[in-house]
């Protein structure tokens, strides 16, 4: 007894046991109860919440159970931890809603207890979707409470309750709107006085003018208009407008980088508003609060095709903030221009002078970002220095932060080649320096880079990653590594030094690096023209026959065959196409889903081919940073390379979208989708239609995206009307309509069905589409749409189903594959294409038409009068590899005439294609 | 001698535990809308006050003839009703509350409160029961209410009563809650 005496008088020394905890709150059921002792032991409860350790459901409802006794006690200090726990245990325990008629009672509003604020955080925890409605009352009440702690209180609350029931919480936008445009409260109610003695003198401070209910009601409000983008437009407006008094409604610096956060928001979803919130944010880099200052700044620096004349202000902000004694400020500023340094370096250079003296700063983070934003500023005579002062303190700096080092010095070699050496030398003394796995990554990264731009370090560089892999810790850098090597290295001078490396990986290393340093050998042997180097890499195969893992042991074997016979050297070490992986990887997973199809093999010339050029860019994308510098040296633009690849993930998020169907669980793996979809309305209209066609086995579906633009109107109904062309071979089978439709709740898929007649020939032909809905007008009180609505119908543009929707583009070498067609289903017919202006254009419309890929860069005439271009396809569902030969004269006045020759596997495809034209 | 000190010890400590300081504990139960809200702010408060149905439960001091009850009133719709058990632990009485308008639940109104009055830790509390809402047309007296309850032959180990009240008007609970108090002091 004693013994528990001296720790309660120790206080502090919390126990952090949850059993010790759990046995003692057996005090929450004794009578009386002792405030204090409770109260402690509620903190002790939370601690343990904190620090993490786990409740089980039992322990907690238990637990909560007993905390629930403690209503009985009029302490206010108490009932706040009361609060507090409760909040807590909300998501553990069961029941919870045993407490609703108690905090119901705390939440009066003419009831002045400090706690109430309390109450409501705890009531948004435990209320479930139905009672949000019987509490609305309460809610619009302190919502617009004139205490800001209540206010901030249920906004903050209405915030976490909004994905309960959204309708309900919408209708409260006009208390949000007044919390907004609160007065200061200049002392909350001193009354009430029996609060007062529960310790709560801490509480008149917090009510003081911070004005943070604003921040709070606009995140509330946002939360409301998300999705209406003219709203949010309103809102900005509203509130960044200056007031009767000159300053803004809004004061809480908070609230305004969020307003500074929309403001961006709705810029970079409408350019035509871009003038006038820019305007906004300039004032407000004159705003007396500096975290306003720098958002506002940052917000311009990052806005859409800003100019330099734009950028002035902010950087000479920014540049202030530079020499500010507070380090927070120093590195957000350094920050934004460290970003903005990489799209527009000119900009930053007036603050150099201010950079180069963070250079030595203490906080080395602030350091780092001013380092490497001298190297984007900086110029080529700088460099050398530069370089000398981040070597020295590389070793003070986190991952994280010498990542960005090796980023910048990426960008730094491909902006000055004649650098080279340094950089080099730079990467590889950090690539043997301690670091985890991302820091290696981006160092091989660089150096690739380098390999791949800059001829004339190759040697070394490639030198440098086999010094690396002898000592590599990450598999998966010395794979990579080992792949770069057998593409780069049979190129080199003197090939044979980097088999060495390569075969020392094979007697060492784990069975996933010996597969891939096999692999590397073997392009060593067939690429390298030397008939000694491809015996000795003959005889180090046979070595590896002996392995102890199959795939070292297969690719061994393959290899080695590879190397006797030429022609399977062309397919699988020279070939030039490669699958397109994320439209393998979406066939993959439709043919492991649906076990209908696992009586036959997986077809996989169904899957469209890339040139390994385009395989390239396509990784290149997912490393941003890269890209700018890649786009930066090299002329090509990455457009079409965007194209492909997003269609092939469009495709596998279609297919998934239209798994959850039921009507068409039936219909098998969707063949063939569109690309993107087909607009069929200008993008400014009341309703927004754009269309998608999926192709099925038996089936043509068409998908119809609807988006109603105008507020306070639901359509509701909303089918689409489709009157197909005569003879097109196809019957209507069903619609699926979108039950309802507002402007919030974005956009809503149309289906309709068809019935391909006759499942191996191509149906054609063009469809009128009609928008048919019942309109019905939202009461702006409620919120409800109203009873009676009209029937109402809306024109669309008509669409066509033609040969491109059969047809995915594909890679091959033409001249081969041409040859191999050559016995197959071919026809050859001339057009003539009045219409078309330029061989450009016929190009341009024929691939469009078509839908196919076009070959060996034939898509970009050279001569004005002549040209072939070749394309290929496959054709969807079976219908094998098509490929086309379009030769073309040009002469003014008559137009283009047209070639237009056609092989394919099969006669289907061949008219298919020919019916196109 | 002994023995009159510890007489003047144990008065002093009887009147100890009927000061300010110590409250009685109790439990007021019965099914939903049957008045246990209303009764509970008419002796808090005495006034009629609007009520929502309880979701959870209310507690508050009652103040009586000089003795602070703490009266936790529990809500009665059918899903909180297992609920009650939690709170039963150091109960020094029971209000059962019946609607004797409400007839057809009377036996479901039964069957709650005898399985209430087997459990353990309310073994030998005494139990009030208010035949509440007397000025609805119709309603049962508090005669055949005790009659229905059947409580005359089987609760012998504890003191029971059924009194009529309204807890509209205010009738019959001052009555109760005499009731209450002398059998708590005995």
């Amino acid at each position: 007894m004693s013994f528990k005496k001296d720790e309660e008088s120790g206080g502090m020394s919390f126990y952090h046991d949850k059993s010790t905890v759990i046995q003692e709150a057996r005090a929450f059921n004794e009578s009386p109860i002792s405030p204090r002792k409770c109260r402690a032991l509620l903190t002790r409860i939370v601690y343990l919440l904190y620090v993490g350790e786990t409740f089980s459901t039992q322990e907690a409802t238990t637990l909560f159970f007993g905390v629930t006794k403690l209503f009985q006690h009029k302490d206010s200090a108490l009932r706040q931890m009361v609060y507090l726990v409760i909040k807590e245990l909300s998501t553990i325990a069961e029941d919870v809603i045993m407490v609703t008629s108690s905090i119901m009672k705390d939440m009066q509003p003419n009831l002045e207890v400090i706690y109430r604020p309390n109450a409501i955080r705890a009531l948004a925890r435990i209320i479930d979707a139905q009672s949000v409605q019987s509490v609305e009352r309460f809610f619009k009440t302190a919502l617009v409470d004139r205490s800001s702690s209540v206010s901030s209180a249920s906004l903050i609350s209405s915030y976490h309750l909004f994905h309960l029931s959204p309708s309900i919480i919408k209708r409260w936008a006009n208390e949000a709107q007044e919390a907004v445009n609160a007065k200061a409260v200049s002392s909350s109610y001193s009354g009430g006085g029996n609060y007062l003695s529960g310790g709560s003198s801490g509480y008149q401070a917090v009510a003081s003018s911070s004005y943070i209910m604003q921040y709070h009601a606009l995140g509330l409000l946002y939360l409301m208009r998300e999705k209406d983008r003219m709203a949010i437009t309103k809102m900005v407006q509203q509130f960044g407008a200056a007031g009767k008094s000159g300053g803004s409604v809004v004061r809480n610096p908070m609230a305004i980088c969020m307003l500074v956060r929309f403001a961006r928001k709705v810029m970079d979803d409408d350019p035509n508003v871009q003038k006038q919130m820019h305007e906004y944010l300039e004032g407000l880099l004159r705003h007396k609060s500096d975290m306003v200052n720098i958002e506002a700044a940052r917000a311009i620096c990052e806005m859409r095709g800003v100019t330099n004349a734009e950028l002035f202000r902010p950087v000479a902000v920014l540049q202030l903030f530079l020499s500010s004694p507070k380090p927070v400020l120093k590195f957000a500023a350094i920050k934004t221009l460290n970003k903005l340094a990489q799209t527009h370096p000119q900009a930053v250079t007036a603050c150099n002078l201010d950079m180069e003296n963070l250079i030595t700063d203490s906080n080395r983070s602030i350091a780092t970002y001013a380092i490497t934003t001298l190297l984007k500023t900086g110029n080529e005579a700088s460099v050398d220095r530069l370089m000398k002062q981040i070597s020295s303190f590389m070793s003070d700096i986190t991952d994280e932060f010498k990542i960005i080092v090796v980023d910048a010095i990426r960008s730094l070699c491909l902006k000055f080649p004649n650098k080279q050496a340094i950089m080099l030398s730079f990467l590889s003394g950090v690539l043997r320096d301690e670091g985890g796995y991302d820091f290696k990554h981006a160092v091989v990264e660089a150096i690739f880079d380098m390999v791949k731009f800059i001829k004339d370090c190759r040697e070394a560089a490639l030198a440098h990653l086999c010094e690396f892999i002898e000592d590599c810790e990450f598999t998966k850098l010395s794979v990579r590594i080992l792949h770069l090597l057998g593409l780069e290295g049979p190129k080199t001078r003197n090939p044979t030094k980097f088999i060495r490396y390569i075969y020392n990986r094979v007697v060492l290393e784990n069975a996933v690096v010996r597969a891939a340093a096999v692999s590397s050998l073997a392009k060593f042997g067939v690429c390298v023209d030397d008939k000694a180097v491809m015996q000795s890499v003959d005889v180090l195969l046979r070595r590896c026959l002996d392995d102890v893992d199959d795939e070292v042991r297969d690719r061994a074997a393959m290899y080695i065959k590879v190397l006797e016979e030429k022609s399977l050297a062309d397919v699988f070490v020279r070939e030039e196409a490669t699958f397109s992986l994320a439209a393998l990887e979406s066939e993959l997973v439709s043919y492991v889903n649906d076990e209908g199809r696992h009586g036959q093999a997986f077809d996989i010339t169904s899957v469209p081919k890339i040139s390994r050029e385009q395989a390239a860019a396509e990784v290149a994308q997912a490393r941003p940073s890269a890209l700018e510098s890649i786009a930066a040296s090299s002329s090509k633009t990455p457009e079409p390379v965007a194209s492909t690849s997003t269609a092939a993930e469009v495709q596998s998020a279609f297919s998934a979208q239209l798994s959850a169907i039921p009507e068409l669980a039936s219909y098998g793996p969707v063949l063939k989708s569109s690309a993107k979809p087909i607009a069929l309305t200008e993008s400014e209209t009341e309703y927004v239609v754009t269309l998608v066609k999926h192709v099925f086995k038996d089936h043509i579906l068409f998908q119809f995206n609807v988006s109603n633009t105008i507020p306070d109107t639901v359509l509701e109904q909303v089918s689409v009307l489709m009157l197909p062309s005569e003879g097109c071979g196809l019957t209507e089978d069903f619609i699926i309509p979108v039950p309802a439709l507002t402007s919030a709740n974005g956009s809503g898929q149309v289906y309709v069905s068809f019935t391909r007649e006759d499942p191996a020939s191509y149906a054609a032909g063009s469809f009128g589409c009609t928008l048919r809905f019942v309109s019905k007008e939202v009461d702006p009180t409620s919120g409800e749409p109203e009873e009676e609505g009209y029937q109402d119908e809306y024109q669309v543009e008509d669409c066509d189903l033609g040969a491109g929707d059969y047809i995915t583009p594909t890679y091959v070498t033409f001249s081969s594959e041409w040859d191999k067609l050559a016995e197959g289903a071919s026809m050859t017919e001339t057009f003539a294409l009045s219409s078309l202006e330029s061989l450009k254009d016929a190009c341009k419309s024929l691939i469009e038409v078509l839908n196919m890929e076009p070959l060996g860069g034939t898509e970009t005439p050279t001569s004005t009068s002549v040209h072939t271009l070749n394309l290929s396809g496959m054709v969807a569902g079976g219908g094998g590899k098509v490929v086309a030969r379009c030769r073309m004269t040009y002469a003014s006045g008559a137009g283009v005439t047209l070639e237009l020759a056609v092989r394919a596997e099969k006669e289907e495809a061949v008219r298919l294609v020919m019916a196109a034209i | 001698m002994g023995l009159s000190f510890s007489r003047v010890y144990q008065s002093l400590s009887s009147l100890a535990f009927w000061g300010k300081d110590k409250e009685v504990r109790i439990l007021m139960v019965g099914l939903d809308s049957a008045g246990k809200t209303t009764i509970l702010y008419r002796l808090q408060i005495g006034e009629v006050v609007s009520t929502i149905p309880t979701i959870g439960f209310n507690v508050e001091t009652v103040s009586y003839k000089n003795i602070n009850f703490q009266v936790w009133d529990l809500g009665g719709q059918s899903s909180i009703r297992p609920y009650w058990r939690c709170y039963y632990a150091n109960t020094q009485a029971i209000i059962y509350v019946i609607d004797s308008s409400d007839t057809p639940r009377l036996a479901t109104s039964r069957s709650e409160l005898l399985t209430m009055l087997s459990e353990d830790e309310l073994k030998s509390v005494p139990v009030l029961v208010f035949a509440n809402k007397q000025d609805v047309e119709g309603a049962l007296s508090p005669g055949e209410i005790s009659d229905k309850l059947g409580l005359a032959g089987q609760e012998k180990g504890r003191e029971w009563s059924v009194r009529g009240s309204c807890a509209i008007k205010g009738e019959g609970l001052e009555e109760g809650l005499d009731w209450l108090v002398n059998t708590i002091q005995k």
